[in-house]
């Protein structure tokens, strides 16, 4: 009903003001029943959507989202796989030094058949000596077996592994002394080690007690540190992908500008605007993932016939390993992850930018 | 269903588009607003959609005091206000039915829930069939009605048009006033920005009439001189 114009220009008590707050559930659901029970001319079911249709419209939206985004990056083949093969190249470039590093570490693994000491013996210490001390080791609970070498012996390994022979014979006297090699029951701790190792010091034949496994040790460090570096690397070429990613929702984000302002002046929550463009930035970086994988695949067999034959002059059955399969979930599942990311992080800051105007 | 109280809307730079203007409009109500552009017409559409937010004074709108409403309650409160648009703002990349079906889709009904609504709509439109075409293929005057009818696809208590007879003649215009006036019929509260006195006149309706955003006639239209000059 038309007010008079003077009468609705009077500031309404602030009784009245308040009064509307109050009463805000029942007065708009009783005037909207009304004025839908009217409004209703056309027979159709008076009711808003029930709880189990929003559902079901959430999940066929988010399926018409993702086949959608699909479809798009299809329609522009060539610059999707440029995009998706930025996000390859980034990822395969750590996964390669990551696969490399694994390989490196089995190596290591393969050779390190248990820790072992080594008693390097006085060059003048007597058989009987020797004997004795043997013995008394190999009464030793925490020791397997006990395994003698003499300087003879010890000359002939180092000139048939070193192939440095002729040098050594050069000398008038063998250098090497003779040694007494331990090996520990398998799962003997470091300390019991350690302690057995003091005691055999103590001996007087022993002159010098050496753990072999040392130079491993060292590998493994070498390795830690190529692992944190790859890692570093990593993250830097993520965040680059993340950038990628963002920079190309962006642009389909304002190229469906008209889109987004109409969704949004229908009553199109944020959510609805943005679930079809993180769908973009995850289907970019599974394909970017697939791709990265091909690449490191092509890679590896590439490289596996020269390994093996490398590995077979050293007598060694080394073979290259490859990502298992596990590892290619996680390569994928990273991939998509990181381009749902970028997608995110972009979307929410583009999107407020844009309003009904 | 809208109630206007001393708003004033200042936009940054200094334009004053409103100035303390209160009105108020009934459930079931229809009514004409008016003026010269730049009257402020737009910017008081505006207000009751939440595009833009007053500097001063409250807007109720089917009950809700849009100054306490967050941001987070934008997209329902714009579920209950249907808009029509003068450029029709359709979108040209899919046809006529998914484009009335935009509202029901973002408002998460069934697919044959919503099928049933775009119909009954394009159907009191008249234009059931051309529900496959694309829009860009329609006339003026049916793009106008393709925004209509997404305007009233899902029912809302509040329409909103703003000069939807803007680039039609004054045949097609008619047409388009007599559609309001009969969703008005079923209990729609209709509110109509237009310049086209000649049309307003003789549909014999509430006018408000603005002039450098405040209210300087409320009521049914006699005087051609009076209503926004």
């Amino acid at each position: 009903m038309p007010l008079k114009q003077g009468a609705s220009r009077v500031a309404p008590s602030g009784a009245s003001r308040k009064e509307p707050a109050r009463q805000k559930t029942s007065a708009k659901s009783s005037g909207r029943t009304a004025s839908r029970r009217e409004a209703d001319t056309k027979g159709a079911v008076l009711q808003r959507t029930g709880l189990g249709d929003r559902w079901q419209a959430y999940l066929a939206h988010h399926r018409a989202s993702a086949t959608d985004s699909w479809q798009r990056l299809l329609r522009s083949p060539l610059q999707s796989l440029m995009t998706a093969l930025v996000m390859a190249i980034a990822l395969a470039l750590p996964a390669t030094l990551l696969v490399s590093l694994n390989n490196v570490q089995q190596l290591g693994a393969a050779w390190d058949s248990g820790p072992r000491v080594t008693l390097f013996l006085n060059v003048a210490a007597r058989e009987a000596a020797i004997d004795k001390l043997q013995q008394q080791l190999e009464a030793e609970l925490a020791v397997a077996s006990v395994t003698y070498i003499s300087a003879d012996q010890a000359l002939a390994d180092f000139e048939r592994e070193s192939g440095m022979g002729s040098a050594l014979r050069s000398l008038d006297t063998n250098p090497l002394p003779p040694a007494l090699v331990v090996t520990p029951q398998p799962l003997v701790s470091v300390t019991q080690l350690q302690q057995l190792a003091e005691k055999a010091r103590q001996s007087a034949v022993v002159d010098d007690v050496l753990y072999d496994q040392a130079w491993i040790k060292r590998l493994y460090q070498i390795l830690h540190i190529g692992e944190r570096l790859v890692l570093g690397l990593g993250v830097l070429l993520i965040v680059g992908v993340l950038l990628v990613i963002g920079n190309t929702i962006r642009l389909a984000i304002e190229n469906r500008r008209d889109e987004i302002v109409i969704i949004k002046l229908v009553g199109g929550t944020d959510a609805f605007v943005r679930r079809p463009f993180l769908y973009t930035g995850l289907w970019y970086g599974l394909a970017g993932g697939v791709l990265a994988w091909l690449l490191l695949t092509l890679g590896l067999a590439g490289l596996s016939g020269p390994v093996s034959e490398l590995a077979s002059l050293y007598q060694s059955d080394f073979r290259l390993q490859g990502l298992g399969f596990t590892a290619s979930l996680g390569l994928l599942a990273l991939a998509a992850l990181v381009g749902w990311l970028g997608a995110w992080l972009t979307v929410g800051r583009q999107l407020r930018q844009i309003n009904p105007e | 269903m809208i109630r206007f109280d001393q708003v004033s809307k200042r936009y940054p730079g200094g334009h004053e588009a409103l100035n303390r203007l209160s009105f108020e409009l009934a459930d079931g109500e229809l009514a004409f607003l008016t003026g010269h552009s730049g009257a402020g017409k737009s910017t008081l559409l505006k207000l009751i959609m939440l595009m833009e937010r007053a500097s001063q004074g409250q807007v109720w709108v089917n009950g809700q005091n849009l100054s306490r409403l967050g941001n987070r309650h934008i997209p329902a409160l714009r579920r209950q206000v249907g808009v029509v648009f003068q450029n029709h703002r359709l979108l040209f990349d899919r046809s006529v039915y998914d484009n009335v079906a935009l509202p029901l889709l973002v408002e998460g009904y069934s697919p044959t829930d919503a099928a049933r609504r775009v119909r009954a709509a394009l159907d009191k439109v008249g234009l059931l069939g051309k529900e496959k075409h694309n829009p860009v293929l329609l006339s003026g005057g049916e793009q106008q009605r393709v925004g209509i009818a997404r305007a009233v696809v899902n029912k809302p208590p509040l329409l909103l048009a703003d000069e939807p007879t803007g680039n039609l003649d004054p045949q097609l215009s008619a047409e388009i006033m007599t559609l309001f006036q009969q969703f008005n019929s079923v209990g729609v509260t209709v509110l109509i920005a237009s310049h086209d006195i000649a049309l307003i006149r003789r549909l014999k309706q509430r006018v408000l009439g603005l002039s450098k955003g405040q209210l300087v006639h409320d009521g049914v239209l006699r005087d051609a001189a009076k209503a926004g000059s």
